[in-house]
């Protein structure tokens, strides 16, 4: 089939067709400049404030999902076959008040009003989801949204009373749903879409396969899945990145398979697609998952690209090590595997060749004679990148230990394996002594760095009392050990 | 920017029911009480507009056609001589236009506020700090310009650099501006007669303003000297002069317009003169409009922020924790230039004495230069940092001599005749400490729940819990007393409608809600009739900042005067017109009564129209009874004081120092609110921002003089996970200003921003669990995870 060179994908039930994108136009500089849709505010242009959010609804496998995203981070040409929401849609053809910007206006949810838009859009595709939630919910899906104005107290107050102020299922997103997925599935031509604007190429491969060939094509190109450490390249740092090829678009990336041994994922599966399945099956990821990013970055980002990425402060790879992840990588039609691990050389440096990606992650079911934990130490409690990010997994058999997997984040250049420590833990007995022994181990694994985030010195303490804490949660605690959500 | 402000509560259907006609109908139906009077609880003006994005910010406004955009260049040194700039990389980008130096200003190369010619638009022979502007490029599109900006080639020769107060005063950097001392009595013979005295220092962080709109300026050229400059500051007038000032033009050549902010805090007080300069220097120069928004990165970079603190006290006090003498000496990391750190550092020594009586004191300001960007106005203004020093003296006493904090705070309040001078020797005559932390403790269940935590500490777990109830004493009013002044002008129109501005800017707190009401409430009409639209410099001049809390006292009245005005015209006329005496006309909702002759307040207004009565004035309001004697320290600066209190309650994992804050109690004054949920907003909306101050808000330079915390990914402020998990906020709806402020109400927007020290506090007493309150933990601020488990080690290491 005939590449296509235009963007196409509708803008609050509009349909769109743009011939000429660059790799690096935004989505909210789009609807800002050129549309003139400025309801939806830049407030840092690094998908950390939320002033940006909108909906972004795609057909995955035939089902229309809208979820929240960051306009100013996310890359225009990834739209193709979406539906992008702005606030300017949300009043409805009559005018009329969304049930969620009536409760923000009852309850005094605004003040300077900047934030709102993006609040507001939040809390709308919250009102969708989960029609009733509680105030944790709440927090949890405005992790991604700052006001400097109100406190929040107002903000929380009206998400719990839009909840008794109109149906989810009487909204135009919901009455509309057949009309637009059948629009959506009328623009997917299966072709692959190569969009330019002068000598900047995007190029949206037709399948994983057809991505693996692009690959060829392009050995030197960008990989962007979710745009949400790239986009920062883009706005940040003003790089150019062409030729760039988009992952996020494809299906053949975002499966889950659950098999007898291991759950699989393709690398575009976002932190939000992998929560269920994860805290399912590791009780303990749950809440460690809802403390990535916000839910904006969570719906965009991969777990592929959090380990392609090669960040040493990635929030999922110390994770992943201590399950034992394998990583697969694929050039053409040639594939290889190995831990997570050891896809990570050295700062900025990780085992792809030109030409190769990501393909999927696999980790083992939990063992019933593991112990696991994941720990996150950061600054604020959510929304923030980790000074500490920990992975522990523990075999224990009669009182023994017999395999250690414990990873670090923020504590080298890369997420590392505590191989030190580990060693002072296997064959040992499980006992307090036993992990204090291991921990004193960790000055021979790390030398952390001394940044804004967190001192060296910090960074060390914490690492070393996370074992104690590891212990101290696997026995009977007259108090708590630990705060949770 | 000129759509409608005044919208209908709960009015949903916008399209085929628009809010006034709606309730103007409701209006015509026979009500004795107009819709939106003072005391009530009116939603902001603009939250229909908030919420469906339709409220304009300045960003938003349609740019005409032809419309360029400038971009600043930065320094890249803290401290260096420049030897050359070359710009032809910058020249030759794509889509520029053209580049501004030093040497493109036609007036003068300064933007300081106060007259003290120290910080250049433009560095010229030397940068003093990192992020200092050097150049501004002005292209086709914004982008363009951002892209250009960064192809300067700049030689620098560096020089050495001192970026905090300390390292400062190692260097013999100096003062700013000159330092300030407040004194009574003789405060070292006081500490050498004392039982017990206790010396130690704080460190106190500075704040990032962190409002989710940015900077931005847009400047229209107009026919000869004449620039309008649309911005989002909180100082048209200021900004309008510095426009006039560098352009080298009257100040009636320059118009300022401001719509709303997307927040301001401070930070656009002063800041923005920067951006309203360059725009309007390149709109003259190339006569096309041009607009400047700086990216968040650049935003933190180059513009002010709260003053961090270096404090060194002292504390004199008896058996029974009664302080008898204090000393303090609060250096403050100023910047590179003045900006505002003079009145900011006096601020500081103005609440050193937060609501306790020091009867022999000494208090020293050092406001260092510093090689970083130079520190501003920040809600509070230099308050926060006094008044933490305070609560920090109160916090020694109370683990010295094993007692409770809130204990020692009851012992040193001020009190009666001899306990009621402060250190500047005004009188504290509206002392309601004492009652707020006395209802507060009661509906807090303080006593109850500190023994409980103290119950729960005592098994030694993981988990450590604190408590502290703290209260503030804030002055009110601008301490250089001649901002203390305000302007407004109303217009009714032969339809009965009613226009109103003031010399205030709206950037959220609800002023212009609040000032209407006002208007509502002299006049008796339905405050969908009247409408507030921009700040202009065109309306009303000679205005002061939109600061200090004041917005509401200063225009609220103002506004009144203007329509008092109006009203005795009126009143004179109807007695005229229906042949009686001005005394039996009155002004009842939506109409006048004359005996029982009911006139509609519109055909009072055609038929005034119709008599030529003049249906415009403008008012105009100073605050009395002030003054201030800065060489002497000596004077009423304020002229009355807001108070509050906080209880919070916080958990601590002593194994990372992570914490959560588990409930906050909150009693807050603010006299007879004119609004109250606005207040309450105000309150809750300081208190977290207070919070943050002091918690996760941590500005972090690296040692060449670099910010490194200059976007919110690496500068958290508090989420609303972070707020407090059970949060009551009351006002103290008994108390009336008794002073003659407007409608008896208090000013709101700073005083319970230091309410979040009940956190700080809570998280210290935690803290010092771990070693059974045995000492002060001194905590620095922010008390980041990592301070508080560093504190802990450091106190079991000691133990």
């Amino acid at each position: 089939m005939a590449n296509r060179t235009e963007l196409r994908f509708l803008l609050n039930g509009k349909d769109i067709t743009l011939d000429a994108v660059s790799a690096t136009d935004t989505l909210l500089d789009f609807l800002r400049i050129e549309r003139r849709l400025t309801g939806t505010k830049e407030g840092c242009a690094e998908g950390d404030c939320g002033a940006c959010t909108v909906l972004v609804g795609r057909l995955r496998d035939g089902t229309l999902t809208y979820e929240p995203v960051n306009a100013c981070i996310r890359l225009l040409a990834s739209l193709d076959g979406c539906h992008v929401v702005t606030i300017e849609y949300l009043s409805g053809p009559d005018g009329r008040l969304h049930p969620v910007q009536q409760a923000m206006v009852e309850h005094h949810g605004s003040q300077c009003g900047f934030c709102t838009p993006g609040f507001v859009m939040s809390l709308y595709a919250l009102w969708m989801e989960n029609p009733a939630p509680d105030a944790t919910d709440i927090e949890t899906a405005i992790q991604g949204n700052l006001c400097r104005c109100t406190g929040y107290e107002p903000i929380i107050k009206a998400a719990l009373a839009a909840t008794t102020m109109g149906s989810p299922a009487q909204d135009a997103l919901n009455t509309e749903r057949q009309a637009v997925s059948a629009r959506l599935g009328a623009l997917s031509d299966g072709a692959r879409v190569e969009l330019s604007k002068g000598n900047s190429r995007a190029i949206l491969p037709a399948s994983v396969d057809d991505l693996a060939q692009a690959l060829q094509d392009y050995p030197q190109a960008t990989l962007v899945a979710g745009a949400t450490d790239v986009g920062l390249w883009v706005t940040k740092f003003l790089r150019d990145i062409s030729p760039v090829i988009f992952l996020g678009h494809l299906d053949g990336l975002r499966r889950i398979e659950v098999t007898d041994s291991a759950i699989e994922f393709g690398a575009g599966v976002s932190y939000t697609g992998s929560r269920a399945v994860l805290a399912q099956h590791f009780s303990h990821l749950g809440e460690y998952w809802d403390r990535i990013a916000g839910w904006q970055i969570r719906a965009m980002g991969t777990i592929g690209g959090n380990v392609a990425n090669g960040s040493p402060i990635g929030d999922t790879p110390p994770v992943l090590i201590s399950l034992g992840a394998q990583i697969v990588l694929r050039k053409g039609t040639t594939q290889r595997s190995m831990p997570v691990e050891d896809f990570f050389i050295d700062y900025g440096k990780q085992d792809l060749a030109a030409g190769e990606f990501l393909e999927s992650l696999r980790i083992p079911l939990p063992a019933s004679d593991m112990r696991y934990a994941a720990y996150k130490i950061s600054k604020r409690r959510d929304e923030d990148i980790s000074s500490v990010a920990a992975g522990f997994a523990l075999r224990i058999n009669d009182g023994r230990i017999t395999e250690a997997r414990i990873a670090f984040g923020g504590m080298a250049a890369t997420p590392k394996r505590a191989t030190t420590a580990e060693a002072a833990l296997v064959g040992q007995a499980w006992t307090e002594e036993t992990l204090r022994d291991a921990a004193d181990h960790l000055a021979q694994d790390f030398t952390p760095l001394t940044d804004w985030r967190a001192s060296s010195d910090y960074r060390m303490r914490v690492a070393r009392n996370l074992f104690r804490r590891f212990w101290l949660e696997a026995q009977d605690n007259a108090t708590p050990v630990r705060l949770s959500a | 920017m000129t759509d409608k402000t005044v919208e209908a509560p709960l009015a949903t259907d916008m399209r085929k029911d628009p809010p006034v006609a709606q309730e103007l109908m409701r209006a015509d139906q026979n009500r004795n009480v107009i819709k939106g009077s003072v005391h009530s609880d009116l939603r902001h003006d603009s939250a229909i507009k908030h919420v469906t994005g339709r409220a304009e910010y300045c960003d938003d406004i349609p740019e005409p056609a032809g419309t360029l955009h400038a971009y600043l260049g930065l320094s890249t040194r803290a401290h260096a001589k420049i030897d050359k700039i070359d710009l032809s990389a910058v020249k030759a980008a794509p889509g520029v236009i053209g580049v501004l130096t030093a040497s493109d200003i036609p007036g003068v190369n300064d933007v300081s506020p106060t007259g003290r010619h120290d910080e250049p638009i433009f560095a010229e022979q030397k940068v003093e700090f990192w992020g200092q502007p050097v150049f501004a490029v002005v292209a086709e599109t914004r982008d363009a310009a951002r892209r250009a900006a960064r192809l300067a080639q700049i030689t620098y020769r560096d020089l050495p650099h001192a970026l905090d107060p300390v390292a400062a005063r190692e260097a013999g950097m100096g003062y700013v501006t000159p330092p300030l001392t407040l004194k009574r009595g003789d405060a070292l013979a006081a500490m050498d007669k004392a039982p017990h005295r206790i010396k130690g220092q704080m460190v106190v962080g500075g704040q990032d303003h962190m409002y989710l709109e940015g900077h931005i300026a847009f400047a229209i050229p107009g026919e000869d000297e004449d620039v309008a400059v649309h911005s989002s500051t909180q100082h048209p007038t200021e900004a309008q002069h510095m426009v006039a000032h560098v352009l080298g033009v009257p100040s009636n050549a320059v118009t300022v317009n401001v719509r709303r902010m997307g927040g301001g805090f401070g930070g656009k007080e002063t800041q923005m003169n920067l951006f309203c300069a360059v725009a309007a220097v390149a709109a003259k120069k190339w006569h096309r409009p041009v607009k400047i928004r700086p990216d968040r990165d650049d935003d933190m970079s180059a513009t002010g922020k709260r003053h961090d603190f270096v404090i060194d006290y002292e504390v004199g006090f008896d058996d029974d924790g009664r302080i008898l003498a204090v000393s303090g000496d609060f250096a403050a990391r100023c910047g590179f230039s003045s900006d505002l750190s003079g009145p900011v550092t006096d601020r500081a020594l103005f609440h050193a004495d937060n609501a306790y009586f020091y009867p022999d004191v000494v208090l020293n300001s050092h406001p260092m230069k510093t090689n970083t960007v130079s520190n501003t106005a920040f809600r509070g203004f230099g308050g926060p940092q006094g008044v933490i020093a305070a609560e920090r003296i109160i916090e020694e006493i109370a683990y010295h001599r094993g007692l409770d904090s809130l204990e020692i705070r009851k012992r040193n309040f001020y009190g009666d005749r001899g306990r009621d001078v402060t250190p500047y020797h005004q009188t504290v005559e509206d002392n309601i400490a004492p009652r707020i932390i006395a209802e507060l403790e009661q509906s807090a269940d303080y006593q109850a729940r500190r023994q409980a935590v103290l119950d729960w500490n005592a098994q030694g777990g993981i988990i450590r819990r604190g408590i502290a109830l703290t209260p503030v004493k804030f002055g009110i009013s601008f301490t250089a007393t001649w901002y203390n002044q305000a302007g407004a002008l109303v217009h009714i129109y032969s339809d009965g409608s009613i226009h109103l501005n003031h010399g205030g800017t709206e950037m959220g707190q609800g002023l212009n809600t609040k000032v209407a009401q006002v208007v509502a409430d002299e006049l008796q009409v339905d405050i969908d009739k009247i409408k507030i639209t921009r700040t202009t410099t065109e309306k009303v001049p000679n205005t002061s900042a939109t600061a200090a809390s004041s917005g509401s006292d200063l225009n609220g009245m103002a506004a009144q005067d203007a329509a008092r005005q109006i009203k005795e015209r009126l009143n004179g006329f109807a007695a005229e017109r229906w042949q009686t005496t001005p005394e039996d006309v009155r002004f009842v909702a939506n109409a006048i009564e004359i005996g029982t002759t009911r006139i509609s307040f519109a055909d009072l207004i055609r038929e005034a129209y119709m008599a030529r009565i003049h249906l415009s004035a403008a008012g105009f309001y100073k605050t009395p009874k002030i003054h201030w004697d800065r060489a002497t320290g000596k004077g009423r600066p304020f002229y009355y004081y807001a108070y509050g209190a906080a209880c919070s309650e916080v958990s601590v994992d002593t194994l990372t120092g992570e914490y959560r804050v588990e409930r906050t109690d909150i009693l807050h004054d603010v006299g007879k609110s004119l609004n109250p949920i606005i207040d309450k907003g105000q309150v809750e909306g300081a208190f977290v921002q207070g919070m943050g101050w002091l918690t996760t808000e941590e500005l972090w330079w690296d040692d060449k003089g670099q910010l490194r915390t200059h976007a919110p990914s690496t500068y958290k402020i508090p989420l609303a996970s972070d707020r407090p998990r059970v949060f009551n906020v009351k006002l103290a709806g008994w108390s009336e200003n008794r002073e003659k402020t407007i409608k008896r109400s208090k000013a709101v927007g700073e005083p319970p921003f230091m309410l979040g020290i009940s956190v700080f506090e809570a998280l210290s007493h935690a803290v010092a669990s771990t070693v059974n309150y045995r000492e002060c933990p001194r905590l620095d601020a922010p008390a980041t995870p990592e301070r508080v488990l560093l504190a802990i080690e450091r106190l079991q290491g000691a133990g």
